[in-house]
């Protein structure tokens, strides 16, 4: 087994982070120059972490799949980014912010990553409005903020319902910096396919150029994977289309292990499903639920004249409609957090209280806030997101509720860190969602925007310091070192086998198949017969996408479906240790839900005495089962409680 | 809105195999889609038949499916993004098309766009003029805090508007001439109109307006046919501001 030594500094926890700053090496201006980093993926953390990097001197080689860096699906983030600023007087602090997070979290996260998230959380706010970021003023001139699910103060700085794009194109804006000066190298349509592992250290990768089918070797001191997280796995997600899993699975192969595959979250409000042609899923932000009202109506005949489009909404009586959220859940109703509305939703819907011809949604209502504020505020605080779901949908919810239903968002799991954000591969580091440090078994809203940019800008810098001091004497990678020559080759062989299989199905029919799995038996709730069930449905499937899968095009040309057929074949693999994670952890927290595991009134319950830990998976080689090992979780500061959010 | 079945559309489509061959036009049908389907549904499902009958897919681009990424990139029947009013191609739904109707889909046409693949082409040229000065040159750390920059609500509204560019070149395939005007006074605006970004404003017009010159972007002769393909309505006004900066940047060299 290799070492799991988490690294988290001794001390108070206030002092942790500093403490360790002091304590870790750092390398000289000179030496930097002689060091190669790259980085892959460039969303909030890995353009974040290529430009900071390149401004300390460091040579970068950035990655990205897209045809430029500022099309990471970050860019898709919308409501906001939290920060511990106590701008509003409203009693926030650092030490608020890291207890919402670890309460939020279901008390699945370590204390000390969560804490130096919250802390330097008001230096992200302070960096990005130094680049430019528009974030919203108030007419003083000083910074809005406004409210998300899990907490009770007012601590999210957002730009209209576009946060995420602002953000990314302040880190985007700093890496063109970078360059420009020739302190970065782009390398924009490159997928990386394998990490490159010389004497146990990370030392480069093996990418496919996009347009030419070209496989190329790529050395560095180290290397950093932000690639995001493997939410695609279920077909229709609010991922983007290329987002995928295939980066961290690679790195998982080489024996970095992965930590909580099975905390998937379930955002509460997306857009319906409807029919079969669809392809992805669109959200609607979670600021929405700071001015609309969540309801189903109360009597289940409503419902049913509602689905078969006997009536609308605007035709059921006040008293007949019922606020669930508030109903259940007094103290923070309608902003309770992601897994609790997502869960309380699916209660009704399943219940027959749906709303839409598949019974599968329920309102999200804007006349309330209307009423009280008047349209224009609304338009001003939300109009883009109501013309994007007016496009969808067909449909003005300035006049009639919106229609929501949950949908897969975001994986809190992740490869496994430490608390220098390395794997356990020396030299291989992982940032922003790819890793798993920070949200335990649920994200709270407005959190992924502040991790990505903590670890990119304000962490990695730092810690990969510590590493690379070790590193000044070694020279330039040596791309023709046999375990390139050896990585390349089976890069080449695999993407040979998929190509000639030529079989008779496409890669979606595959894929959607694989969805369907998994959001039926490893979706929302979970047991233990559905989920071994899963586990033989999926290894069928991959048996059968083995042979019968058809890739049509050429090699060396751009040919989306043979991108995409790679990443589904690491999708099926991905799928599976979910399955398998989620099969081992007899308890309901966060977005896991087992229905074994259940409180009397129907919500989540923890085992803290049996799974206060976090589930670190090995790989063993093609074919054989993985073996788990166990971070216990330590908890010095907070004490573990159910939670309770009513 | 109930949704309705489109029986039968005819597709007609650029197909271009790489940058060096010749392209042409190709015609295909396809059945039963649903009015509620979006735009790049209705391309994956053609070419799932195409797959199926051995045929080459069409390749375009695309990514978040949300309109904000601003990787699609389609030329709908004479009109960047399609006939609809901003919207980006994958925000485009089928029921704004008729049944039986022919629908005319190509690239982006410019000179500084060249194609790819089918559809898809190459805008790193728009990277190329970021890079000479689309940024508030800053290093990670260091910096105020947040309130100590007073920004007027209007001011950072108007920011945000010309932030919103999403650099997916529709507006330099609305412009006969494929001037790249509004994408570079978006940027340019956004970054006058806040005070962290006016320290440099006169470097950046003048060096983002070289290197789009330099590429091979025509001029700007007002058409405003840009502002009305734009799929996040950035504003003309732009362009005005740009020259203003652009002039005063000339003069005090």
């Amino acid at each position: 087994m290799q070492n799991l030594d988490s690294k988290i500094p001794a001390g108070p926890l206030a002092e942790k982070w500093s403490r360790h700053k002091a304590a870790i090496r750092v390398v000289s201006p000179a030496n930097k120059r002689k060091l190669e980093i790259i980085v892959v993926g460039t969303g909030l953390g890995g353009a974040s972490a290529a430009a900071s990097l390149a401004e300390l001197g460091y040579n970068v080689k950035a990655f990205c799949y897209q045809d430029s860096p500022r099309r990471a699906h970050s860019i898709a983030a919308q409501g906001g980014i939290n920060a511990a600023k106590n701008y509003q007087n409203d009693n926030d602090s650092i030490y608020r912010l890291f207890y919402d997070t670890v309460k939020g979290g279901d008390y699945r996260a370590r204390e000390a990553n969560v804490y130096r998230l919250a802390e330097v959380s008001p230096n992200i706010i302070d960096q990005c409005v130094a680049q430019g970021v528009p974030f919203a003023r108030e007419y003083g001139g000083l910074l809005d903020n406004r409210s998300f699910g899990g907490v009770l103060v007012s601590r999210t700085f957002y730009a209209r319902g576009q946060t995420g794009q602002q953000l990314l194109l302040g880190a985007y804006q700093a890496l063109n910096r970078q360059i420009a000066k020739g302190n970065v190298k782009m390398y924009t349509r490159h997928e990386m396919l394998d990490v490159v592992i010389i004497d146990g250290k990370a030392r480069g990768i093996i990418a496919r150029d996009m347009i030419t089918g070209q496989i190329k070797r790529f050395g560095a001191h180290a290397v950093v994977v932000a690639t995001g997280g493997y939410g695609n796995v279920f077909f229709l997600s609010t991922n983007a289309m290329g987002s995928n899993g295939s980066a961290a699975w690679q790195c998982y192969k080489k024996g970095a292990m992965f930590a909580n595959p099975c905390f998937v979250q379930i955002h509460p409000t997306c857009i319906p499903v409807h029919g079969d042609q669809q392809s992805k899923l669109t959200l609607m932000s979670e600021s929405l639920r700071n001015d609309g009202r969540v309801w189903v109506p109360k009597k289940i005949e409503d419902a049913q004249k509602l689905r078969e489009g006997k009536i609308g909404p605007n035709d059921i009586a006040e008293e007949d409609r019922d606020f669930y959220l508030e109903r259940r859940y007094p103290s923070y109703g309608n902003l309770v957090p992601r897994d609790v509305a997502s869960r309380a939703a699916k209660e009704r819907c399943d219940a027959g209280y749906g709303v839409n011809s598949e019974g599968k949604a329920v309102y999200l209502d804007f006349k309330y806030a209307i009423d009280r504020l008047g349209r224009n505020v609304i338009e001003e605080r939300y109009g883009n997101l109501f013309q994007m779901y007016e496009k969808i949908t067909d449909q003005d919810p300035y006049k009639v509720p919106m229609q929501i239903y949950p949908a897969i968002h975001y994986t809190m799991g992740g490869i496994w860190v430490d608390y220098n954000l390395m794997t356990t591969v020396p030299g291989l580091y992982s940032i922003g969602e790819a890793n798993f440090s920070d949200h335990g078994a649920n994200r709270l809203g407005a959190s992924a925007l502040m991790q990505g940019l903590a670890d990119g800008y304000f962490i990695l810098p730092y810690t990969i310091g510590d590493y690379l001091a070790g590193e000044i004497m070694t020279p330039k990678t040596d791309i023709n070192a046999p375990e390139f020559v050896e990585a390349e080759k089976n890069v080449t062989q695999r993407i040979e086998k998929l190509f000639h299989i030529k079989g008779a199905k496409t890669v979606d029919y595959y894929h959607k198949k694989l969805g369907n799995i998994m959001w039926n038996f490893v979706g929302m709730s979970r047991n233990e017969k559905g989920l071994k069930q899963a586990i033989a449905k999926i290894r069928e499937l991959r048996d059968e996408f083995w042979k019968n899968v058809k890739v049509p095009g050429e090699l060396n040309n751009l040919n989306p479906e043979l991108e995409k057929a790679g990443r589904l074949a690491d999708f099926f693999d991905i799928g599976e240790l979910i399955a398998l994670d989620a099969l081992d952890r007899n308890e309901s927290c966060g977005g896991h839900f087992r229905e074994e595991s259940v409180t009397e009134d129907g919500e989540a319950l923890r085992n803290d005495e049996k799974y206060t830990y976090v589930s670190v998976w090995e790989h063993q080689g093609e074919g054989k089962e993985p073996v788990l090992h166990k971070e216990p979780l330590i908890y010095e500061n907070i004490k573990l409680s159910q939670r309770s959010y009513k | 809105m109930a949704d309705k079945i489109l029986k039968k559309l005819n597709i007609e489509v650029w197909r271009q195999n790489n940058a060096k061959s010749k392209g042409k036009f190709e015609t295909y049908t396809i059945e039963n889609i649903s009015t509620g389907t979006s735009f790049l549904e209705m391309l994956d499902i053609l070419n799932n038949d195409l797959i199926e009958k051995g045929i080459d897919p069409i390749a375009f681009d695309h990514d978040c499916r949300e309109g904000i990424c601003g990787t699609c990139s389609l030329y709908i029947n004479g009109r960047p993004h399609g006939p609809d009013s901003a919207v980006t191609t994958c925000q485009l739904h089928m029921r704004k098309f008729k049944e039986g109707e022919t629908i005319t889909i190509e690239p982006w046409r410019a000179k500084a766009f060249p194609v790819i693949k089918d559809l898809v082409v190459n805008r790193s040229a728009f990277e190329q003029i970021l890079q000479a000065g689309g940024f508030v040159s800053v290093n990670t750390g260091g910096v105020p805090d947040g309130n100590a920059i007073l920004i007027s609500h209007e001011d950072a509204e108007e920011a945000m508007d010309a932030a919103s560019c999403i650099g997916c070149g529709a507006c330099v395939a609305a412009c006969k001439n494929s001037s790249a005007m509004l994408f570079v006074s978006a940027k340019v605006s956004h970054l006058a109109k806040l005070p962290q970004g006016r320290v440099e404003a006169k470097r950046r017009a003048r060096n983002m307006v070289a290197k789009m010159d330099e590429l091979g972007f025509g001029g700007c002769t007002n058409t405003q046919a840009c502002e009305a393909e734009c799929p996040k309505s950035i504003s003309i006004s732009n362009i005005a501001r740009l020259n203003r900066e652009y002039l005063a940047a000339r003069f005090s060299e």
